[in-house]
């Protein structure tokens, strides 16, 4: 299940309408993939692709320097990037400060998940440090819709990833708005 | 009950609900995961009284199908683009015979060149085929259709096709409600064949038929389909009443009162439509949609009725009649004969080009003014045709067209819009 | 299966008269309640070996499943001079859908039985060579390959008969049809060509593969009958002379198939699970121009020079045939 869909599921179980839908691209793995999600208190009847995302995850940082990623992210957009280091030594320092000021938040999403999950899938810890830092899903619909859509032992291991890439999250937000 | 999954999924679930007795199945992107869904339900048991076939092509898969339809059984499989053509002799076959087999169509742009992605070129292939064409402009609508095409089905003797575009329904997470099995049940009594092969009462099912009664055959077909004109109307007022909501129907108007420019759409994009409806008309124009949702029977009535009064009908498809222009756009002009008003083709979306809010904004602004062609293609990359146009008047050995421009442009799929 | 050989010296026919032999074993055709699921009237030509061979395939058929029976028909001679609109001559539940999806059909058909609960009723895939070994082969092999319950039946005349004698891969080699031509330097249809779809079903390793010919209807019956006993894919290909396709005699359809079976160009056996294990021996063998000269088909390798090499070539096959299934003993 996709970063997307699992977040479209916890908007749901907030009672909010979600449309989760892949960018349509090639089939294979390891492929470069992008995958979208609408979230609204109404019916969502739109059907074009999310241009101007008002969020953007980015799960495999490699990605950052071959394609144009943040191409639509408005001004004060929020940026969650999948990586141990650092903004400034992913050579992306410039971000926050440059006129689009970008809220960029590292999460070291593969890392949580390894150690939580014991396998390199960081979708879950990003979701759990985008429900941290912008509140459109709460840490508690992330973790019934962990519990509803994986099998029970690995559902487990993904809220405890959740919930320290969360807490972890929270208090890098603060510092960063400090 | 509501659940959040996707449209595939959905559409499996309604099937299942529906009580089919044989499915088959053979995959292609981006049908697949309905039949896989189905195939997994009757393996564990979820859906029983229901035979799963895995078959080796497409064709097999109708011929199956046609098979199990004419011994009685309510019956059901899905396909996509080529595979939909793979099908086309058992396509026509189904429907010459009378069998009430459901169909899902993943719509998928058919090669050459090879796209997996969305438009609607395949079930326009089968649209004189003798099927029942209703297209989805949701997921709900989508799982809705296919309980409302098993009964449409039977009670006619006719064979119907449920569309919904590839990947961005049938890949699309989305809030549904999914009914009962209950509700379901009251909806769809069981199938009762005009015809069947029954050892107790035998008959001949596939005779030749010749000059003396072949278009007395087609005639009633063609009959059926505009009896279904009425039927599927009456049909979605039934399901309104069971199920509490609207879905079906021939046609949906979206704010047309007093709308001069309407515009015309098949399936999923009209949700978008709307949208830009809404930004225009809060901005004082007068401007509508229509949702065509039966395709066949093509609803020329309801339609007449709802573009008359307009100033200009803007019909947007994503299919093209290659050499000519419009497709859905034939049936429109038809609707409004001996109206006078401006019509414009545009087509989109093909091969699975996104279709975005900006580019059907200036469309349409565009129209208000009546500054388009009578064909429109949405997003054209002029450049990149000029391009190889020129290239083609210079050289002769100029290669694939397809693989030279996608060496201009870039990689495959690495742009959407 | 058993088979009580009885020989009539008198006759010098072979024929078996039913009096001699046990209930069961007797032909279908002299049975008064038989079927007659394809019922007299068709507009078959004289001396079609396919009506022949269907009608007592069928019948066979239906006896052996107390008339629960359905059949699936693909394009074709059978089909269309079986079924002259308005007029139907088959008195069983029969559908005929299109060219190349009979085996697929009947797949379906089978499906329905079982998702209604109707235990008892079977079903018959038929075809010519066509329809069966070119523009079927896929929906063959698929029903093959899931091992559904039909039995497949291939008449098999050598060629599309009923769009005008065109060549099909089941087309011997040297004949002539009207896309192998018996002109230039090699008349007929080529050497080297064409598949042997009763070893390919036994590649699928489906319970039960036969082949039959008109020459012998006992045997023909009692294949088809023990074919019903079985459960799973089964096909059964049958040697059906056409006179018209051939250029023989009407009368003598049941002659040129057993001088096909007699040369050893026409192999009767039987296999289970991919390994032949019975097979028909020769009575007395007949050199392979035997069955070739009555036939107009082959009238370019006779005459004042006749193409030797070509029919030593045709007599090669025999002798491999003969080698391969052991058929003179």
């Amino acid at each position: 299940m996709s970063g997307a869909e699992l977040l479209s599921v916890a908007a749901f179980i907030e009672g909010r309408h979600a449309q989760a839908f892949p960018s349509f691209g090639s089939e294979r793995m390891g492929a470069p993939v992008m995958a979208f999600c609408r979230i609204d208190d109404k019916e969502i009847r739109l059907r074009e692709p999310v241009l101007e995302p008002d969020a953007l995850i980015i799960q495999d940082a490699t990605l950052l320097h071959q394609v144009d990623l943040f191409n639509g992210l408005p001004a004060r957009g929020v940026v969650l990037i999948n990586s141990a280091k650092s903004l400034d030594e992913m050579g992306l320092g410039g971000l926050a400060q440059g006129f689009q000021q970008y809220r960029v938040y590292p999460v070291p999403a593969t890392d949580l998940a390894l150690k939580h999950v014991g396998r390199a899938v960081p979708n879950v810890p990003l979701l759990a440090a985008f429900a941290a830092v912008t509140g459109v899903i709460g840490l508690a619909s992330l973790e019934r819709a962990i519990g509803e859509k994986f099998p029970a032992s690995i559902a487990e291991r993904n809220v405890a990833a959740a919930r320290a890439a969360f807490e972890a999250a929270k208090s890098a937000k603060e510092t960063i708005s400090a | 009950m509501l659940k959040q999954t996707e449209g595939s999924h959905a559409v499996a679930e309604a099937v299942a609900l529906c009580r089919p007795q044989v499915i088959c199945a053979y995959p292609i992107t981006p049908q697949t995961h309905i039949v896989e869904g189905l195939g997994e339900m009757v393996k564990s048991g979820e859906l029983t009284g229901c035979e799963f076939i895995n078959v080796e092509s497409e064709f097999a898969a109708l011929s199956v199908a046609i098979g199990a339809s004419a011994a009685g059984a309510r019956t059901y499989t899905a396909t996509s683009s080529q595979g939909l053509l793979f099908m086309a002799e058992a396509v026509y076959n189904a429907a010459g015979l009378g069998l009430p087999i459901v169909m899902t169509i993943g719509n998928r742009a058919i090669g050459a060149p090879i796209n997996i992605w969305n438009d609607h070129s395949d079930s326009m292939s089968m649209r004189d085929a003798g099927w029942i064409q209703l297209f989805a402009e949701t997921n709900q609508e989508a799982l809705d259709l296919h309980i409302q095409a098993f009964r449409l089905a039977e009670d006619l003797s006719c064979p119907v096709m449920v569309c919904m575009d590839g990947f961005i329904l049938t890949h699309a997470y989305d809030r549904v409600d999914v009914p009962t099995q209950a509700q379901v049940d009251a909806f769809l009594p069981p199938y009762q064949p005009r015809q069947i092969l029954d050892p107790s009462d035998p008959v001949s099912i596939g005779a030749m038929v010749g000059p003396e009664a072949f278009t007395e055959v087609r005639y009633l077909q063609h009959h059926k389909q505009l009896r279904a004109l009425g039927l599927i109307p009456q049909l979605a007022a039934d399901f309104a009443k069971e199920f509490r909501r609207d879905s079906g129907g021939l046609i949906r108007t979206y704010r047309t009162e007093g709308a001069e420019t309407i515009v015309v759409a098949l399936g999923s994009v009209n949700g978008t439509i709307q949208e830009v409806v809404d930004e225009m008309r809060a901005e004082g124009n007068a401007i509508g949609s229509v949702s065509i949702c039966s395709f066949r029977p093509f609803p020329l009535a309801v339609l007449r009725e709802a573009l008359c009064n307009a100033r200009r009908v803007v019909v947007l498809e994503k299919c093209l009649a290659v050499g000519m222009g419009g497709i859905v756009s034939d049936g429109v002009r038809k609707s409004l004969s001996g109206i006078v008003l401006n019509g414009y083709t545009v087509i989109a979306g093909l091969g699975g080009r996104a279709i975005t809010r900006t580019s059907l904004r200036k469309l349409f602004e565009d129209a208000q003014r009546d500054e388009l062609e009578q064909v429109t293609f949405l997003d054209l990359d002029a450049d990149l045709v000029s391009f190889e146009l020129e290239r083609e008047s210079r050289v002769r050995r100029t290669g694939p067209t397809a693989e030279a421009l996608l060496r201009r442009i870039g990689t495959v799929a690495s742009r959407i819009g | 299966m058993e088979n009580q050989l009885i020989k009539f010296y008198q006759t010098g026919t072979f024929t078996v008269g039913n009096r001699l032999l046990s209930e069961e074993q007797r032909s279908v055709q002299a049975d008064m309640h038989r079927t007659n699921s394809l019922n007299s009237g068709h507009r078959a030509c004289q001396g079609c070996g396919e009506a022949l061979g269907a009608r007592y395939a069928i019948d066979a058929a239906m006896r052996a499943t107390q008339n629960q029976l359905i059949a699936v028909n693909a394009t074709g001679c059978l089909e269309v001079f079986s079924t002259p609109y308005p007029e139907t001559s088959w008195q069983i539940p029969w559908i005929h859908s299109l060219f190349g999806n009979a085996a697929a059909v009947a797949s379906g058909v089978a499906a329905a039985q079982r998702a209604l609960g109707r235990k008892r009723v079977r079903v018959i895939a038929q075809g010519g060579d066509g329809g069966t070994t070119d523009i079927g082969f896929g929906c063959l092999s698929g029903m093959f390959e899931r091992n559904d319950d039909v039995l497949y039946i291939c008449y098999d005349n050598e060629a599309y008969m009923n769009t005008g004698v065109q060549r099909s891969s089941a087309t011997p080699p040297a004949a002539r049809t009207a896309t192998t031509p018996a002109v230039g330097p090699s008349p007929g249809n080529v050497f080297g060509t064409g598949k042997n779809v009763p070893r390919i079903a036994m590649a699928h390793r489906i319970p039960y593969v036969a082949t039959a010919s008109v020459s012998n209807l006992r045997d023909l019956e009692a294949k088809v009958t023990y074919a019903m006993t079985i459960e799973g894919a089964r096909y059964v290909h049958i040697l059906v002379p056409c006179p018209l396709g051939w250029g023989t005699a009407p009368e003598d359809t049941i002659k040129i198939a057993r001088l096909a079976v007699e040369s050893g160009l026409f192999p009767l056996f039987e296999a289970h699970h991919g390994r032949v294990t019975s097979r028909t021996p020769i009575r007395r063998q007949v050199p392979v121009t035997d069955y070739l000269k009555p036939q107009k088909r082959f009238a370019h390798l006779f005459g004042k020079t006749p193409d030797t090499e070509r029919i030593a070539r045709v007599q090669a096959m025999a002798e491999a045939n003969i080698a391969e299934y052991a058929l003179l003993d």
